[in-house]
């Protein structure tokens, strides 16, 4: 079984990203923000991050960055998932690291092809 | 004609039993389509806007419009609602690998290649086409093939041509880096670009009556078509599509079609496995 980390301060979407993410399979956990990510990435990391751009503590940016500066062994894939759908946030996502994006609002059907981009569905 | 279509949905737009009997009956002759007892049920969801356009209340109202004949765009526009336009980007990803395999070998024989879209939507496949051969032409310098790319609603063929799509389109199986390689932001549209859209020629055409674009092509794509139409539908179709597939040309069909059972014309390819081609018998009848 598969794993994803969803990461949002919002206790909504992490529970609609659950209840999608079950149905698909995965083995999923939460963290509120990006310092609670990066900690239990430290721990065991997951095959995929679902990560939100604003969040209080550390912002996905900063959590992304750090990630990909860190001593993980594995790589896991990150998808951001956020309201910023500009193209501008989308680049600069990219460029620190992401593997994929997904605009808010989003459904069952954009979270699944999204995560099968990726090779993780 | 399907035998029995559900009863009006409650808390949905009024219509009676008759009048959706005359729906799905309009909808049958003009496309081949048939309305299955799941689709019914959607039936006033599709038809919501050409009510509130014509400040109709229900859907017996829209049926006598139809009838008394003196609005001929009425049964042009219910048809155009009726007609599944489901599509999105890399639909069945791994078709798309299997194709290029095709692809290049129908390339083999020194030809630009032809391809036809049949029933392509708003224009997410032809696009998902038009994308990765674009690419290859970038990086190895080959053509890009020829897509003829047709459907019945003229709604749909606007968009597609038009190449703009809502948020939840584009993010349906297009990949982050080709959205921003070949798209524009436009509030909360995407726009595919012109370098993109002018790779791919759009023509109206109904499956089941008209003639097929001019020319014979190498590749027919024509998925998740077939699954929503009558038994002679169907036949008219694949006869459509046989008469316009080169020698040796590939049909692909959507996941759950096959031409099994369903006709004479095609058999699954020996050379592209999941695909289709002519009969040897219908072979040999060309080359006779």
């Amino acid at each position: 079984m598969k794993t994803c980390l969803v990461v949002d301060d919002s206790k909504v979407i992490r529970k609609v990203a659950r209840h999608i993410l079950e149905t698909l399979d995965f083995q999923v956990s939460e963290a509120c923000d990006g310092r609670e990510a990066l900690e239990a990435c430290l721990v065991s990391a997951p095959d995929v991050i679902l990560l939100d751009w604003n969040m209080p503590v550390m912002s996905g940016m900063d959590f992304l960055r750090a990630l990909r500066d860190s001593s993980i062994p594995t790589r896991p894939k990150v998808v951001f998932c956020t309201t910023e759908n500009g193209m501008a946030y989308i680049r600069a996502a990219i460029d620190a690291g992401a593997d994929e994006y997904v605009m808010k609002p989003f459904d069952r059907d954009t979270l699944e092809s999204k995560l099968q981009i990726v090779g993780v569905a | 004609m399907t035998a029995t279509l559900a009863p009006p949905v409650v808390g949905a737009i009024p219509g009676s039993p008759s009048a959706m009997t005359v729906l799905a009956a309009l909808l049958e002759a003009r496309t081949g389509q048939q309305l299955s007892s799941y689709r019914s049920w959607r039936l006033d969801t599709a038809l919501k806007p050409l009510l509130r356009a014509r400040g109709l209340d229900t859907l017996d109202q829209l049926v006598m419009q139809l009838l008394d004949g003196t609005d001929r765009a009425v049964g042009d526009l219910i048809v155009d609602a009726l007609v599944n336009g489901e599509s999105s980007f890399y639909r069945d990803l791994p078709i798309f690998d299997q194709l290029a395999e095709a692809i290049v070998a129908h390339e083999g024989n020194g030809r630009r290649v032809r391809i036809w879209s049949a029933g392509c939507a708003t224009g997410q496949e032809p696009l998902s086409l038009a994308m990765l051969y674009a690419e290859r032409q970038a990086e190895t310098g080959t053509p890009v093939p020829e897509i003829v790319a047709t459907d019945i609603s003229d709604t749909a063929l606007n968009r597609a041509r038009a190449g703009r799509y809502t948020q939840f389109e584009i993010q349906r199986g297009l990949p982050i880096r080709r959205m921003m390689h070949w798209f524009d932001g436009d509030g909360a549209d995407w726009i595919a670009k012109p370098e993109l859209t002018r790779l791919i020629q759009f023509r109206r055409l109904n499956l089941v009556g008209d003639r097929g674009p001019a020319g014979k092509f190498d590749v027919v794509l024509c998925r998740n078509v077939l699954l929503y139409l009558s038994p002679p539908a169907k036949a008219q179709v694949f006869a459509l599509i046989a008469g316009a597939l080169k020698p040796g040309g590939t049909l692909v069909l959507g996941a759950g079609e096959t031409v099994i059972g369903q006709t004479g014309l095609f058999e699954p390819s020996r050379r592209f496995r999941g695909f289709y081609e002519r009969t040897t018998a219908e072979r040999e009848r060309d080359a006779a």
